[in-house]
């Protein structure tokens, strides 16, 4: 729409003119308890389970137990099918982002909002609709399964499209976010010295928002290797094939708990290991 | 005639429509004040901002109106340059050569001549960040230049620069433009850089031509205030009792009998400059520093700081017996026969 050229006359918030705003901290006086409490509550309620597990785990016997093969199989499991559903993320998500941010079409504002679906839905309810879309009775899935041969229910191929599924969201939203701050006038330099769209894309618009890409194909590839929900519905839960870390996890609970506090030590220190490398670009910046 | 285009262009509450012909070789400035429309008309030529049915834009008798922007035969300086950030120097300029299918390697030898051409040769490899403005300014001069274009455009190329780097990248800007066989057009509100930099002014306001011709002609015949103003003329804003009119600190004697409010003008070439104090009938006198000098035209133009700033120009001859040098002392006089002063 070309109304979005128009220039309003911006007005004055009322009481806020010629004055500087106060700088934060420049409030002094006692603290209010009235704040001050439930913060620490709230604080403590978010940082005593994780301190809960790292004080309950078994550290003499966890350089053996994560030896056990079920274990490191479920690792592996985990991490391929995690970097395999972010890659698929990056391929399908990256345009989808482009197209949002881009392009003008009708409907673009609800096809934002059907994007970002999978993120509030519950993962359960996203794998029974997967199921019924690509199961074997699916939609596609019958046409997949006549045609190419191809079942992704209860198969390896079936985590991936189940993490991509939940994942692809926060690639999405990252990648769009970063290309709208993007300055599009190097677009159009690009495309005045001979440069396709295309061309513009790859060689200008790509690097120009490449720490937005990485940060969300980090953020997606952590939502990924924790998904439980559309895993266990769509994909089932067999060792070696389909029964990657959190499962595991699960699983474990209920038979042996030592086992599941190491396994979630691991998905603790993976999920730090990606806080601290994100930290510039997530936890602070914003 | 290269370029012959009309311009249109229509958005609520603004419309753009104005013709341009520009000769091979020649370089002629858009002048206008912010908002007249002459980026716009910049970016309807690069084909960045799309044109009503009406506009047509022929280069060396070919349509261009019809082609996307990438398919123009065209190199834009923009404003800030926009170097890509990611990128060298010397892929920078060989981003165009790049895209046009030359080889890698015959891109980079297209860009390093380019480079060397503008006197960067050593900063081929440097990003754009690490890069000075006015280094920055040749490195977008070289990539615009390098895809070979038959129009160059050029978007307030001098403005981002500080004053001391302006004069010399002006000076620089102009030996390229000559040596361009091409038509080009240049976007600036500075009339300074419009009288160095070009053959020919088109003066733009609320998005027509309100006057074109060399600089020297419009500079003689004025046909809007904002022209006025534009080419040259020393002009304050002062309080007026009479015949005297108090411009902040320094008090001008005019010929017009005014009160209150009121605009002052003078041209630069009504300035004299002693490096003693006149004696003589009374006139406006004050004492001036100068701040620079630079040639103007058939004569130079000496940049007074003081008071008031001015521009005095004066002929090479009185520059010489004068032994004016940045820095020095000396007095400014203007007869007040030849100030002009109108209510404001």
């Amino acid at each position: 729409m070309a109304t979005t050229e128009h220039i309003r006359p911006v007005k004055p918030r009322r009481g806020f003119t010629g004055r500087p705003s106060p700088s934060p901290g420049r409030l002094s006086g006692r603290l209010p308890w009235m704040l001050l409490l439930p913060a620490l509550l709230g604080l403590a309620f978010l940082v005593l389970p994780l301190a809960g597990l790292l004080i309950r785990a078994p550290w003499p016997t966890l350089p053996q137990r994560l030896a056990e093969p079920h274990v490191l199989e479920a690792l592996r499991l985990s991490l391929v099918c995690a970097t395999v559903a972010t890659a698929a993320c990056l391929l399908l998500g990256v345009p989808l982002a482009w197209l949002l941010a881009r392009v003008e079409f009708p409907g673009r504002r609800l096809v934002r909002a059907l994007v970002t679906v999978p993120l509030v839905l519950p993962p359960v309810v996203g794998g029974v609709a997967l199921l019924l879309v690509l199961g074997r009775r699916g939609l596609i899935g019958q046409w997949l399964e006549a045609t190419f041969g191809v079942t992704l229910p209860f198969t390896t191929a079936g985590v991936i499209v189940a993490e991509a599924f939940v994942a692809m969201p926060f690639l999405v939203i990252s990648v769009e976010g970063a290309l709208r701050g993007a300055d599009r006038r190097f677009e159009e330099a690009a495309a005045t010295l001979g440069a396709s769209r295309w061309t513009v894309f790859r060689r200008v618009t790509l690097p120009m928002i490449a720490p937005g890409v990485v940060a969300g194909a980090v953020l997606c590839w952590a939502r990924a290797l924790g998904e439980f929900g559309a895993t266990i519905t769509f994909a089932g839960n067999f060792p070696g094939t389909t029964r990657t870390m959190p499962l595991a996890v699960y699983l474990a609970l209920e038979t042996e708990p030592e086992a599941a506090i190491v396994l979630s030590v691991v998905l603790l220190a993976v999920s730090v290991v990606i806080l601290a490398s994100l930290r510039d670009r997530w936890v602070s910046a914003s | 005639m290269s370029l012959r285009a009309r311009l249109v262009v229509t958005r609520p509450a603004f419309e753009l429509d104005l013709t341009l012909e520009v000769a091979p070789g020649e370089v002629v400035a858009l002048l206008g004040p912010n908002g007249a429309g002459k980026t716009t008309a910049l970016r309807a030529l690069a084909g960045l901002t799309a044109m009503t049915a009406a506009g047509r834009i022929s280069l060396d008798g070919r349509a261009l109106h019809t082609l996307p922007a990438e398919g123009r035969p065209i190199g834009v300086v923009f404003q800030d340059y926009l170097l890509f950030p990611h990128l060298t120097a010397l892929d920078n300029v060989a981003f165009g050569p790049r895209c046009q299918g030359f080889s890698k390697t015959e891109s980079r030898r297209v860009a390093a001549e380019l480079l060397e051409r503008v006197g960067l040769a050593d900063r081929a490899a440097a990003r754009p960040r690490e890069l000075s403005g006015g280094q920055a300014q040749r490195v977008a001069l070289a990539r615009a230049l390098a895809v070979r274009p038959r129009l160059l455009l050029l978007d307030e190329p001098l403005a981002a620069l500080d004053a001391h780097t302006r004069l010399e990248i002006r000076s620089r800007l102009r030996r390229h433009l000559a040596d361009f066989d091409g038509a080009t057009v240049l976007v600036t509100h500075d009339p300074l850089d419009a009288m160095v930099l070009a053959d020919r002014l088109i003066v733009i306001e609320n998005g027509t031509v309100v006057q074109q011709g060399t600089p020297a002609e419009v500079a003689r015949h004025p046909r809007t205030d904002y022209v006025a103003r534009l080419v040259g003329l020393n002009l304050y804003r002062g309080v007026a009792d009479g015949t005297r009119v108090r411009v902040g600190e320094l008090p001008l004697s005019t010929s017009e009998r005014l009160d209150g409010a009121v605009f002052v003008a003078f041209p630069p070439a009504a300035v004299a400059l002693y490096r003693s104090r006149p004696d003589g009938s009374p006139r406006n006198l004050w004492q001036a520093v100068i701040g620079g000098v630079e040639r103007h035209g058939d004569n130079v133009r000496v940049h007074l700081d003081g008071p008031v700033t001015a521009f005095a120009d004066i002929t090479p001859a009185a520059l010489a017996d004068l032994d004016l040098t940045p820095g020095l002392r000396v007095w400014a006089s203007v007869k007040a026969t030849e100030t002009h002063a109108y209510p404001a």
